[in-house]
């Protein structure tokens, strides 16, 4: 690398302007101090100016410049003082997706005063600005790229302050570190005794940081918690995998980490599990030296016996506080906050049979009589065993919970083949962007959405619409990313890259409806805050009661009965109920092409009685299509269809086209028209061929006198089936009669039938003429029909059937439709290829048939029916557990629960729930 | 009623009386939030068995920034919830992981683990 150096005369760029020398301070890139500028000691490297504190640094710096450079790369930030007092900053930027983001940005940057100039370069997500530091400051810029909708590629740091004594000296170090260049915000927490600092990588670094911290007086040190905001973008990874690789490197890195933290968490449990459990069964033999008829010295009262409790008190401190330290820890913070938890009850049960059973151990003669100084040791054993093992399946049993999620992560593709400077080059997806011509060959996952420009192909688009049959695909039609092509290679153009591509909005969809809230929760969470504290009062008014009116021994009952009432209840199965069973839901439905916007949508849906169905677009294909040919007067078929096709070549009008398609289907000939002449409210008339023809409706064949026998009376039965017949007339002579129509959707007719089985009523809604509606509501099987609704009247007709005391469902396009979506009270938008995340719907269909009406209906039903069942097993469970364990069936039966058993069937309660849950994966849809 | 029977009453009905305020009825620390100079209100909250803090006050109108730094890696707070906002997050062990809301609607918005057994509270004003 190139570079000069110089000494002393003062370089023309860092002149500093009159009046304005208090700003200008740089920093030595090598020590890291600050530096007055404009320095004696600089040098200048690429256009850049270093500037240093003395001509030691300046040397080391020429030696190896790139060891000092190195954070000023494209991935960290740089400030570089010129004259007049201008600041230019370089920011890196994270998620950039296309080159229009860069517009983006840059016109939200240059709203603030004192920008000179920006610049923000797409390829190495790098933003350059200019700006007046009088006027704006770096705070300022980012928060305006963030405004636009980008992050900045800051870092946070956690660091961990000692000798912090009061509020004071919280405000000093923020203030200090305010002022410190490179830092954009900090936070100290006198409680936790740390800071948050947010800074540029580059500009400052940790160990500056601090360096200023310390010399305020405290001692520092590095928390958990360092985190880059700017992942080293795995960009450079991804380039050198190879394409057939990336199916198995699916699931991003963030999922990962956490699904390893998950696997070590559970591998974790499980070790405590089994240190417990092993340690519970010598405990467990001799708890019961009577039930195993050991010797007379194992019995209570001998001393050896006493030896064994004294061991096994002690080997109980290791299960309670390695094993049982997760219920400790989690009691103490819930107690901080005010607020008691699963871990509150444990914890207080376990704690209190340890308690005793010492007393029993070490002062038995306090005891009034002999076989009350017995022990429990063997609850706090088998109670932490047996509710650890159960947190470890709940684990395993949710990680399967959010499988579908994670399976639409990993639908996207890695790379993507596109045509850059002429050459096919294969880059990371991440840097596809707008207009983009992409390759695809068979077999490839397709990386972005597009439209096809070149070749043909079928492609699975399985993934995205739950649609089994790969679709055909010719020019023009549109593409979705994360699908896979089958059999073709094509060329596409980029129409969607980054967040805003069909998978990317599914994945936040389902993402927003897992974390809503179901109405039915209500319940829950009403209860959830009473739950833990009520349990804690019902056991101690029980060890109350059985201690006052309980039988001989009334001190060993009432020990009994409180613990096993603590142990018993389990706030977890009821928190878990809903949310598990909805996420589940949800992503069940996305892998059927059903994306449900909220966990009220959900819940709604179960509900409907009636369902509105849009005509156009949703029954029927939403385009006209040639249907009827028919020929009089001895022509021919194809020449009738040729000369139609002809004539209608040059217009745009959506029913001439479906005659042109018609006639391309049968690859017939087109000619040249001459003489073209439009009647308006008629037809149109051209010579073709040296034919004159004449193409309309009824007047026009009567403005021509044109005989038409019986057509006429073909045309009006034709017009009874919903099509539009138009006449043709050959040189004078009726030709006969071409009709279109839009049809109806191939399996319309029997998703109809299958939501009438449904025991739902089904209403057709259309602006067309009530023929046209009637004729297409008895093909498909519909009885009522709201026929000429102009569009801004649907939402109106809506309401109307609400009135009726409906709950209805409105479903259509989410583009003319969306009043009568939002109307409703679900929305479904139908069939939007890849502009899924419509605001007005409820429920968005990928797929385009209405088969998924059915089939979001039914899911949800499935769904809230797998809620109440796990809303009514968690509210038995512990209305009937909770009772019997604070004895209720004694005094009839005899009945009581030992704490063991409560925490066996503590521990298996919310593995049901989770498992209950986990059975909705296997829903299939019954078509 | 002998005298350990009544002890024990008594000292069951106060324990129980004191368990009812110290959870239901106890006021809550509330942590007010100060408006940063970026004019985000940001905050810190502590993850580990349960919120710290847990009920956080906020203004109307200005951009919230929730940095949650879970410190354990018990699988209860693996997730956090925003059910009134449709948004949750996963916070990884030891990282910090922001959530950004902006809340134009005065209220209390609770906030909760992903099965509602650690819960904390946005008190907008």
């Amino acid at each position: 690398m190139a570079h000069e150096t110089h000494k002393s005369n003062k370089p023309a760029d860092t002149n500093e302007a009159p009046g304005k020398s208090k700003k200008s301070t740089a920093y030595d890139p090598v020590c890291g101090m600050k530096v007055k500028t404009p320095s004696e000691y600089y040098l200048e490297l690429d256009g850049k100016v270093y500037e240093f504190c003395s001509e030691k640094c300046m040397h080391q710096f020429a030696n190896e410049p790139q060891k000092y450079r190195k954070s000023d790369g494209a991935n960290s930030a740089a400030y570089n003082s010129t004259n007049y007092g201008l600041q230019k900053l370089k920011l890196p930027i994270v998620d950039m997706h296309c080159s229009s983001c860069a517009i983006t940005i840059e016109k939200e940057i240059n709203k603030l005063p004192g920008i000179k100039s920006s610049n923000v370069n797409y390829a190495n997500e790098t933003a350059y600005v200019d700006y007046d530091t009088n006027k704006t400051n770096t705070e300022d810029i980012i928060e305006a790229i963030k405004k636009a909708g980008y992050k900045t590629g800051r870092s946070v740091l956690k660091l961990g302050i000692q000798g912090m004594h009061c509020g004071s000296c919280v405000s000093q170090i923020e203030k200090e570190l305010g002022n410190t260049k490179g830092v954009l915000s900090a936070s100290v927490d006198l409680g936790t005794e740390s800071a948050i600092i947010n800074y540029i990588p580059g500009q400052i670094d940790i160990a500056e940081i601090k360096r200023i911290i310390e010399k305020l007086g405290y001692k520092t040190y590095l928390a958990q918690g360092y985190k880059s905001v700017k992942t080293p973008s795995s960009r450079d990874k991804q380039e050198k995998e190879p394409v057939g690789k990336e199916i198995k490197e699916e699931i991003e890195e963030p999922a990962d980490e956490n699904q390893a933290a998950r696997e070590k968490e559970y591998k974790t449990l499980m070790k405590k599990f089994i240190f417990a459990a092993v340690l519970a069964l010598p405990v467990i033999f001799f708890s019961y030296p009577t039930v195993w008829g050991l010797p007379e010295q194992f019995q209570m009262g001998s001393p050896v016996l006493r030896y064994i409790w004294i061991a096994m008190g002690l080997l109980a401190l290791p299960v309670m506080f390695w094993s049982g330290s997760q219920f400790y820890t989690g009691a103490w913070a819930a107690f901080k906050n005010r607020s008691a938890n699963m871990h509150t009850l444990i914890a207080t049960g376990i704690t209190a049979a340890w308690l005793y059973s010492i007393v029993a151990t070490f002062f038995p003669q306090i005891f009034p009589e002999a076989e009350l100084a017995d022990q429990f040791f063997d609850v706090v054993f088998v109670v932490v065993a047996l509710v650890v093992l159960g947190m470890a399946l709940e684990l395993r049993a949710k990680g399967k919970s959010s499988e579908a999620i994670k399976k639409l992560i990993g639908l996207q593709a890695k790379t993507a083949r596109v045509i850059r400077y002429g050459k096919e080059t294969d880059i990371p997806v991440e840097e596809v962007v707008l207009d983009d011509v992409i390759i695809v060959k068979p077999g490839d996952k397709i990386p972005v959405d597009g439209i096809l420009i070149d070749g043909t192909s079928s492609i699975d688009e399985s993934m995205i619409t739950g649609e089994p049959i790969p679709v055909e695909k010719h020019k023009g039609d549109e593409i979705i990313g994360a699908t896979i092509n089958k059999t073709g290679s094509f060329r596409f153009k980029a129409t969607k890259v980054g967040k805003d591509t069909a998978l990317s909005q599914i994945i936040q969809m389902v993402e927003q409806a897992q974390s809503s809230k179901a109405p039915i929760q209500r319940v829950v969470d009403q209860v959830s805050g009473y739950f833990v504290p009520a349990v804690i009062i019902i056991a101690i008014l029980s060890f109350v009661a059985w201690y006052l009116f309980g039988p001989v021994p009334q001190l060993i009952y009432a020990l009994i009965v409180f613990v096993t009432v603590l142990v018993i209840a389990c706030p977890c199965a009821l928190g878990l109920a809903t949310p598990i069973s909805l996420m589940v839901g949800v992503g069940k439905g996305a892998e059927n092409g059903i994306l449900i916007r909220s966990g009220a949508a959900l819940e709604t849906a179960q509900k409907l009685n009636t369902i509105v169905l849009d005509k156009t677009g949703t029954i029927t294909e939403g385009k006209p299509t040639l249907t009827d040919v028919i020929t009089s007067n001895g022509f021919d078929e194809e020449l009738v269809l040729s000369l139609s096709a002809s004539v209608e070549k040059s217009s745009e009008h959506p029913l001439a086209e479906a005659i042109v398609k018609g006639a391309a289907d049968k690859n017939l000939v087109l000619s040249d028209t001459q003489e073209f002449n439009a009647v308006p409210g008629h037809g149109v008339e051209a010579v073709v061929n040296d034919k004159k023809v004449l193409l309309g409706n009824l007047k026009m064949m009567q403005k021509f006198s044109i005989q038409l026998d019986n057509l006429e009376e073909t045309s009006s039965k034709l017009a009874d089936e919903g099509k539009t017949p138009m006449f043709i007339a050959i040189d004078g002579k009726s030709a006969g009669i071409v009709a279109v129509a839009d049809v109806i959707k191939e399996d319309s007719i029997q998703a109809i039938e299958k939501l009438h089985k449904l025991g739902l009523e089904v209403v057709m809604i259309t602006g067309d003429n009530k023929r046209t509606a009637d004729a297409i509501a008895r093909q498909v099987g519909i009885k009522r029909v709201l026929a000429e609704v102009l569009p801004e009247d649907k939402a109106f007709n809506v309401q109307k059937l609400q009135n009726e005391g409906k709950k209805v469902a409105m479903v259509g396009d989410g583009i003319n439709d969306a009043p009568a979506l939002a109307q409703a009270d679900i929305g479904m938008a139908i069939g939007t290829g890849t502009d899924v995340a419509i605001e007005a719907s409820d429920i968005t269909l990928i797929k385009g048939s209405l088969k998924s009406v059915a089939l979001a209906i039914e899911l949800s039903k499935a769904t809230m029916k797998n809620i109440k069942q796990n809303l009514f097993g968690a509210f038995f469970y512990n209305g009937l557990g909770i009772p019997i364990a604070a004895g209720l069936l004694f005094p009839f039966f005899g009945i009581l629960l030992s704490p063991i058993i409560a925490g066996a069937a503590m521990a298996f309660s919310s593995v049901t729930v989770v498992t209950n849950a986990n059975r909705l994966r296997k829903f299939k849809p019954k078509f | 009623m002998a005298l350990d029977q009544i002890i024990v009453l008594i000292a069951g009905l106060s324990l129980s009386t004191w368990v009812a305020w110290y959870f239901w009825f106890s006021e809550k620390k509330v942590v007010k939030v100060v408006t940063g100079s970026g004019g985000t209100q940001e905050a810190i909250i502590k993850v580990k068995g349960g919120y710290s803090p847990d009920v956080l006050e906020f203004e109307t109108g200005k951009p919230i920034k929730l940095n949650f730094i879970r410190e354990e890696t018990a699988a209860c707070s693996e997730e956090v919830v925003f059910s009134d906002f449709n948004k949750k997050a996963t916070l990884t062990p030891f990282k910090t992981v922001s959530v950004e809301l902006e809340i134009d609607k005065p209220g209390e918005y609770g906030f909760q683990c992903g099965m509602g057994m650690l819960k904390g509270k946005l008190i907008v004003r």
